[in-house]
């Protein structure tokens, strides 16, 4: 296979784990909702649907970083080792997270349950926040720059070197903080989608959450719309013959002409993330919601990631020095690593079709506080 | 350069640091999620359902285990690339298909299925039940396979090759890497060795629990699976410590040198079974390097080569670069002073390499990359100007060693011993020093597995590629600041979950022992 189309075929495979991430957020969405106007009975029922679900987006978070690693190298040790704080506040986030489902309510846990809910909370704002940010600077660029030569200089032989602020300065663009508060409120909106379809409780427990459906997911296509114009308008750097670049104006809003069916496709997924809200909202037996808001999410966020990398286009613009840039062809793997491992992509989908079939097998009956008092193991 | 080192400490301190808080986790998860299965087959074949009490009962300590398991992993995984990310690019090319590949094929087997032990058991079948328990099981081993695959690759580099255009190392030859002897024997060392640690660890719970004459039934049923368990799993551990040992005298003899605190090697070179190291030894001194020594003739020389007379080379040696043939002849191996030599070769050619690539100069280009091509196998060396830098902690690695091994040893008879009370004198069981036996040998296990990983991590220091790249080269640009405060961080918070996670343990253990487990459905 050639080199190009391999990395192609890779950056539509991240693309696509980078969508199933963001759509598994609903988990760090409901985390962040488990103090909201809720008793303790409810709060529980949400923390075990979340339960059952939590180590998905862990997973695909994993699995969406050692994709990186193994067909971007260059891109993981740019940035994970540049944006070092950004980086370790999101890994610190997703640390805490993992335990508190298993001892927040176990006896003997030290530092009682509302310690581990508050790790919950702060791994449902933050983890999803700066997810955002991370992802804002593949679309508005950091402060970096390569030159793998210094691997020479045996005192200082850092091939890549950020910003002295280390990943800081990324939080306070306020470009990548619109995509990160963004993709909280899609999280938000999405949790609550998810506990309609998963959980059966009282009236007034579906009536609370049809309504944060709305409020939230109309703070969300609010963030949305203002990302998609700042997007429309940013410039980037388009990747020339011999390893220059060029400022391309409005190049995301380019690329997009040029790859026209992706409009088709994004325009869909935003329908149906609409259709998902506004019905749930309205329609008080829609517990499908979740469904129509996933598929939709899934389709942005792939069209999103394939105008970033795309197109000769720079999905890691470098501030500092447009000529360490990271394009798909720059920051690849050779060709015959892409190759093997894309023969191990033929089981991304026995890894899909198992994953389906497991979650329709424990979601075929809601979860009820009657399931969970006779449950040996809850959270 | 000063300030460098530093970072590069704190750097390795990290890793260390949230690596061993990872592999006290992970060996439990490994070996009580197959425990688990087995019990849980038990159930399911004979329709029993003390069993599934049981199974639940273990179940449950593996549920509380693996939360932490998967809590400090996910940070290794990213350490690569924020406090290693020169590494990253040097050898992402090769290291991080290995890790693509754990995520892909076992992560995922892992994270669905766990769901369905933990929630299924009124929501699928039996037999559905049992797969999924027995996926997980095979999700968390094949996890550790391709982990141990890419540690193996970083301590025998195969299957790739240097491309000076873009100044890294590229896979040319995935079955070397996948099947890298070093590896396989590695992985299944690990894994036996999380069978063992998980024997031990159901073998000092039950031993409590027949100590406080509580869920007596449950406690020997549990005890006598996992001394079976515990016995195939100290063999096997055996068993391939040997084949690493062997591997270890091939690719990494440095290290092997260390681990015996031995300087001036011999043909049938004796292995030190217990010894204390003389603190004052240095490098090209002519002290003892020991005080005191019992020694077993000849060991080292069948344990390194399978041949009781055969030549293993000390640290002195391998540094002046001399070697005894088969003939008993004294010949010269490549020294540290040449690798050091041709590795500085080779980094000037890559150099010189890059200059003729920008002036243009086709020809320029090829001679520079014939010298680094001839000299990239010590690559690593062109970073050292003194061969006593390429030594690897001599007293760590020594003492871990004999740590690992002896802890080891009392483990096999602990496992023959119980099996043997089990089957011929259950009287025993009630006695109250085999019970004191098994609660203290939790610890021990525990500290035989964490000296393993010192053995292997602190043996082949200073590198992080061996022969190829040094820590010092590996790092990334952060700051030393920035890495003690999240090493701290890591520190303070690891500890916390640590002690949450025992006394969560301790506390269901004590109140599960107060109801009968078996009834508990």
């Amino acid at each position: 296979m050639e080199l190009d189309l391999l990395q192609h075929y890779w950056w539509l495979i991240i693309a696509v784990l980078g969508a199933a991430l963001v759509f598994l957020l609903f988990v760090q969405g409901g985390q962040s909702m488990l103090y909201c106007k809720t008793d303790d009975i409810s709060r529980n029922l949400m923390v075990n649907s979340l339960g059952r679900k939590w180590e998905l987006t862990f997973t695909t978070l994993v699995v969406f970083g050692g994709a990186f690693f193994a067909s971007f190298p260059l891109f993981y040790s740019t940035s994970f080792g540049g944006a070092y704080w950004l980086w370790m506040l999101i890994l610190l986030s997703f640390v805490v997270q993992a335990v508190s489902y298993e001892f927040r309510r176990k006896q003997g846990n030290l530092y009682g349950t509302r310690t581990y809910d508050a790790f919950l909370m702060f791994n449902g704002f933050f983890g999803c926040v700066l997810l955002g940010v991370a992802v804002g600077m593949l679309f508005f660029g950091a402060e970096f720059t390569v030159t793998k030569s210094n691997i020479l200089d045996a005192g200082s032989p850092f091939i890549s070197k950020w910003a002295s602020t280390r990943g800081l300065e990324a939080i306070a663009d306020w470009r990548n903080l619109l995509l990160g508060l963004a993709v909280f409120f899609l999280a938000r909106t999405q949790a609550s989608l998810y506990f309609i379809n998963n959980i059966r409780h009282t009236e007034q427990f579906a009536a609370r959450l049809r309504r944060r459906t709305l409020v939230n997911g109309l703070i969300f296509a609010l963030l949305f719309v203002a990302f998609l114009i700042v997007l429309a308008l940013a410039d980037g750097l388009r990747a020339a013959d011999g390893g220059t670049f060029t400022e391309v104006p409005n190049i995301f809003l380019s690329n997009l002409c040029d790859m026209w069916p992706l409009a088709i496709l994004l325009a869909l997924g935003v329908v149906m993330v609409l259709y998902a809200i506004a019905r749930t909202a309205f329609c008080s037996t829609f517990t499908k919601g979740i469904w129509f808001s996933g598929i939709g999410t899934v389709l942005v966020v792939i069209v999103l990631l394939l105008l970033a990398g795309y197109c000769d286009t720079a999905y890691y613009r470098s501030l500092l020095d447009a000529g360490s840039s990271l394009t798909i062809a720059n920051s690849s793997s050779s060709l015959f690593t892409l190759t093997v491992m894309s023969y191990v992509s033929v089981l991304v989908p026995f890894v899909l079709a198992y994953i389906w079939y497991v979650w329709h097998k424990m979601n075929k009956k809601p979860l009820t506080s009657r399931e969970l008092d006779n449950d040996s193991h809850q959270y | 350069m000063n300030d460098l080192l530093a970072t590069v400490d704190w750097s390795r301190a990290q890793f260390a640091l949230t690596a061993m808080y990872h592999w006290l986790f992970v060996p439990l998860t490994i070996g009580l999620s197959v425990i688990v299965a087995i019990m849980e087959s038990i159930y399911v074949r004979t329709g029993d359902a003390k069993w599934k009490g049981i199974t639940k009962f273990w179940m449950t300590l593996f549920g509380i285990n693996f939360a932490c398991g998967v809590a400090t992993g996910i940070i290794l995984e990213f350490e690569f690339g924020t406090n290693w990310s020169n590494y990253s690019w040097f050898v992402g090319d090769i290291f991080g298909a290995p890790l693509a590949i754990e995520g892909i094929v076992a992560f995922f087997m892992e994270a669905t299925f766990v769901a369905v032990m933990f929630f299924g058991w009124e929501k699928v079948s039996r037999r559905f039940h049992l797969a999924a328990t027995w996926l997980t099981a095979a999700g968390v081993s094949l996890s550790a396979l391709w982990i141990l695959v890419a540690n193996a690759w970083m301590q025998n580099p195969v299957g790739m090759i240097f491309d000076p255009d873009q100044m890294r190392n590229v896979m040319d030859n995935f079955t070397q890497v996948a099947f890298n002897s070093v590896a396989m024997n590695k992985f299944f060392h690990a894994v036996f060795s999380g069978w063992v640690l998980a024997a031990v660890f159901v073998i000092g719970v039950s031993s409590w629990l027949l100590w406080r004459k509580r869920n007596v039934d449950t406690a020997r049923k549990s005890l006598k699976i996992a001394s079976w368990f515990g016995l195939i799993g100290i063999v096997m551990t055996i068993w391939t410590g040997d084949g690493s040992a062997v591997e270890v005298a091939r690719v990494q003899p440095m290290k092997l040198a260390a681990m015996e605190g031995l300087y001036d090697g011999a043909k049938g070179q004796s292995l030190v079974g217990i010894g204390i190291l003389n603190p004052d030894k240095k490098l090209g001194d002519k002290l003892d390097p020991m005080l005191f020594e019992i020694a077993i003739p000849k060991g080292l020389s069948i344990l390194a080569n399978h041949d009781a007379d055969s030549f293993v080379p000390g640290i002195n040696d391998l540094i002046e670069g001399r070697a005894i043939n088969e003939a008993g002849d004294t010949v010269s191996t490549v020294s540290y002073a040449e690798r050091i030599a041709a590795g500085k070769r080779a980094q000037e050619a890559l150099r010189a390499y890059g200059e003729a690539r920008k002036a243009g100069d086709t020809a320029a280009m090829q001679r520079a990359k014939d010298i680094v091509m001839a000299n990239f196998k010590y690559f690593g060396y062109g970073y050292f100007d003194r061969a006593d830098e390429a030594v690897p902690p001599v007293a760590l690695t020594f003492y871990s060693f004999r740590v690992m091994v002896m802890a080891g040893g009392y483990l096999m008879l602990l496992f023959i011993l119980l099996l043997f009370i089990c089957y011929r004198r259950t009287a025993v069981l009630e006695k109250a020093w085999l019970h004191w036996a098994g609660i203290i040998s939790i610890p021990v296990v525990w500290i035989c597995s964490q000296a393993g990983w010192v053995v292997a991590e602190v043996g082949r220091q200073p590198w992080v590629i061996q022969d190829l790249m040094p820590t010092r080269a590996a790092i990334s640009d952060v700051t030393t600041g920035s890495v003690q405060l999240t090493f701290w961080i890591f520190a303070i918070l690891f500890t916390m979950l640590l002690a949450a996670e025992i006394s969560i343990m301790l506390r269901y253990i004590s109140r599960a022992s107060k109801k009968d487990i078996q009834q508990t459905h």
